[in-house]
């Protein structure tokens, strides 16, 4: 991958490049930051799966400040896959998780992210990108709209076991 | 969704995309071919709710004086509907299987309807509005070069 230098806010320029087992304290930290949940085995895992099982078609990028200044060293991640052949769906690219630091959230952080994962997904010739997010989760589902994504010809559907 | 909430959309967008100009109803009446008797009312429960203000006077209209990130569609929206109550089940105890059901479906897919206007800031919308400005006026300039 072309390592990917984003300009956010004039003082927030990003290198967004991918993920490497070298990354994991800083993978984990930022998780743990956020949910407050220590995850880091969780992370050994997912990384090593990313970069040795269908390498090609998973990724998992880092979001890094170029500038020494912004003293918070992974501002955000994003992680993706092809996914598809599910009820006749043709191979998609498809968003499971994306976080960015609580202190540089709206900064266009996660924006820059999408667009570089977007970017490694038209590379393997998808077209289409797909994620699901809770309907009542407002923040992620503000801002993959606002990255125009919008419902899709397919829709979540499930059934609670317990009541039936 | 309701005449009066669309109209409502469809000003603030055109006050909030041009944030250094007054623009009277008659303008905004205009461009979205609706009276400006009912535009004015429309405007006057967006100033009680502080999105608009209106300057009197020669070259006065309205002004957008709300935050376009944080006004989501379904704020607009609930100031003119009451979105909650899409289907109306008689008295619960009393209430049929069958109308137990339709129930569930209207707010099914009442759900989908409110989450998605609440998805959607007047910002995402200015942004995706510009984009189409940009495809439509790159097509129109290809089609003319054609
Ligand atoms: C969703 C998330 C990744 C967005 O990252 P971000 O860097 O703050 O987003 P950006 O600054 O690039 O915002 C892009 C657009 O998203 C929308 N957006 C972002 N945050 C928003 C918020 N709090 N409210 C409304 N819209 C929002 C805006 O439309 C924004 O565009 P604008 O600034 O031009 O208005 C971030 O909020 C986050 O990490 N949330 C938690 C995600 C999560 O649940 N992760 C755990 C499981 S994967």
């Amino acid at each position: 991958m072309v390592e990917f230098a984003a300009k956010t806010a004039p003082e927030l320029e990003l290198l967004i490049r991918k993920v490497t087992i070298d990354d994991l304290d800083l993978v984990n930290d930022l998780d743990a930051r956020i949910t407050g949940v220590d995850k880091r085995e969780y992370w050994r895992d997912m990384i090593d799966r990313v970069a040795t099982r269908r390498a090609g078609e998973r990724f998992f990028l880092i979001a890094k400040p170029c500038n020494d200044t912004v003293k918070c060293p992974a501002l955000g991640i994003i992680i993706g896959e092809i996914r598809g052949w599910e009820f006749g769906s043709d191979p998609c690219g498809w968003i499971f998780a994306a976080s960015v630091d609580l202190d540089y959230r709206e900064q266009g952080i996660g924006e820059q992210m999408f667009k570089a994962i977007c970017e490694e997904f038209r590379a393997v010739g998808t077209e289409t990108v797909r994620t699901m997010v809770r309907r009542d989760d407002q923040i992620n589902m503000s801002f993959f709209r606002s990255e125009g994504m919008s419902a899709g010809p397919y829709t979540q559907l499930e059934i609670n076991l317990n009541e039936r | 969704m309701q005449k009066s909430s669309r109209l409502a959309i469809f000003a603030l967008i055109e006050l909030a995309s041009n944030p250094d100009r007054q623009i009277s109803t008659a303008e905004i009446g205009d461009k979205y071919r609706v009276s400006s008797h009912h535009l004015a009312k429309v405007m006057l429960t967006l100033g009680r709710a502080g999105l608009v203000q209106s300057i009197r006077g020669v070259g006065g209209g309205y002004s957008f004086t709300g935050n376009a990130k944080r006004t989501t569609l379904q704020d607009v929206i609930s100031l003119f509907e009451d979105t909650t109550v899409t289907c109306k089940l008689p008295d619960p105890s009393i209430a049929t299987s069958a109308e137990w059901e339709m129930f569930n479906i209207s707010k099914e897919i009442n759900d989908i309807s409110v989450s998605t206007h609440r998805s959607i800031t007047l910002s995402t919308m200015l942004k995706h509005i510009e984009r189409r400005d940009q495809i439509r006026a790159r097509k129109a300039s290809e089609a003319a070069n054609a």
